[in-house]
């Protein structure tokens, strides 16, 4: 559960009356919303770590791509996909 | 192959540990991903023999002590609770029984990937209490507390949060002090730096001379950081070095510290399997007690014994092996755990369960 998973910032949104910016995150084929509240100069395209559903630092793409690709050798993605088992699934 | 993972790579590094070395030392990795990756890479059969790798207590999961989780157990047993919880947690042995057990016996419990999720739910029924079993390292704090500030802006009453946060620089500190440990350098964890910055090594480095390098966790990072705390050591110095420089900054995430601080204060804290390590957890401010299921529910449940056959507390200190208890494999698996870190991937119970040809499909 202590894994951040790097992926690709897709879009965002303004929640909760406008005050929190969500962004939707691509991991992979997942996307996964994301709050991006403590990255705030975080935009679309930009690679982030996400844990936990909240973004935690940027990362260049490269680094992203790197990480992303081991964690999916090591089968450590569980925390994305097991999960979608239990949740309605998102567009 | 990624490059974390390249051989010729590892190769290189392994040689340059057995080239510096010259004499033994016993390194601590603090976090239990760290463990996962020493393990399940069989690093630790490539290492000289002269450098020993100590499994820290870098397992949320594992250091959530059993009156919280009985005390979870309970919550999802009442009527009209929902009870959320990271997907590690559910196995984790309570004295009475786990929360797969009571979901299994019609609690409603379930299973999220973030405590944003839970809001979330908590909003969508407003005839249910719901509850967010929010444990965790520095890492998880944020987003546990974003989770209690989602809640409060947007005024759901029905959503509390059952924290048991650890922090890893007073466990450090507490596993330096235990008398039969000896530990000559740590291994801190990336993600925790990620949020926390690097600040707070820089005393106990200083205090205690012991070198900490906060460290990635895939098996390159690990090496590398291995390399750094023994040149350190062989060279007699005692400093906070950033191997996982490439996400880890030296303030950390000031954002995310704000929101820690906004709800939650220091506290003692106890570790399961350690006992209680002063100022080495998070509690719930009083502005956000409506949030707080343990003021909320005002549950009590009786402190129950640990079970006498399992030795998690030596295992997390440092001081046995997970094959040096004799139920390791026997009466204890990750199918029937009788100890936390049997349960959680990051465990060093499991990691060596899963690695070391006990493999169970």
């Amino acid at each position: 559960m202590c894994l951040a998973i790097p992926g690709k910032i897709k879009s965002i949104e303004m929640q909760y009356d406008g005050r929190v910016r969500m962004a939707k995150v691509l991991f992979g084929g997942i996307t996964k919303e994301a709050s991006l509240e403590m990255l705030p100069d975080a935009d679309i395209d930009d690679y982030v770590l996400v844990h936990v559903g909240v973004a935690i630092s940027k990362v260049d793409e490269e680094e992203a791509q790197k990480t992303f690709k081991y964690l999916e050798e090591i089968g450590e993605l569980g925390d994305l996909t097991d999960v979608d088992e239990y949740l309605p699934k998102s567009n | 192959m990624s490059e974390y993972r390249d051989p010729r790579m590892a190769k290189k590094y392994l040689e340059e540990i057995k080239n510096t070395v010259s004499r033994p030392w016993s390194i601590m990795e603090v976090c239990g991903g760290q463990t996962h990756s020493l393990v399940k890479n069989g690093i630790i059969e490539m290492l000289p023999d002269t450098v020993t790798m100590i499994h820290g207590p870098g397992c949320p999961v594992c250091v959530t002590p059993l009156n919280l989780i009985d005390k979870a157990v309970y919550l999802a047993s009442e009527k009209g609770v929902i009870l959320c919880s990271f997907g590690d947690m559910l196995r984790v042995p309570g004295s009475q029984k786990s929360l797969l057990e009571a979901k299994a016996e019609g609690a409603d419990v379930r299973i999220l990937y973030s405590p944003l999720e839970a809001v979330k739910i908590a909003e969508d029924n407003p005839d249910k209490e719901v509850v967010f079993f929010a444990v965790g390292f520095e890492t998880t704090a944020p987003a546990n507390a974003l989770s209690v500030v989602h809640a409060h802006r947007r005024n759901v009453k029905n959503y509390s949060i059952l924290a048991s946060h650890v922090l890893v620089p007073p466990a450090i500190k507490a596993v330096i002090d235990d008398e039969e440990s000896k530990i000559d350098g740590f291994l801190a964890a990336g993600h925790v730096c990620t949020i926390m910055g690097n600040t707070e090594y820089h005393p106990i480095s200083a205090e205690y001379k012991v070198p900490i390098v906060v460290t990635g966790f895939e098996p390159l990072d690990v090496l590398q950081g291995i390399l750094m705390v023994i040149r350190q050591l062989e060279q007699s110095k005692s400093e906070v070095e950033n191997q996982y420089a490439r996400i880890v900054r030296e303030e950390g995430n000031p954002d995310a510290q704000k929101v820690i601080d906004e709800v939650f204060k220091v506290r003692n804290q106890m570790w399961r399997g350690i006992g209680e390590i002063p100022e080495s957890g998070y509690a719930v401010r009083e502005k956000y007690a409506d949030f707080d299921a343990t003021k909320k529910y005002n549950v009590t449940i009786e402190e129950a014994p640990e079970n006498p056959d399992c030795i998690s507390g030596q295992i997390m200190k440092g001081i046995k092996k997970p094959f040096e208890c004799s139920q390791f494999g026997k009466k204890c698996k990750p199918t029937n755990p009788l100890g936390a870190p049997m349960v959680s991937s990051e465990g060093a119970c499991a990691a060596y369960y899963h690695f070391s040809g006990m493999v169970e499909a």
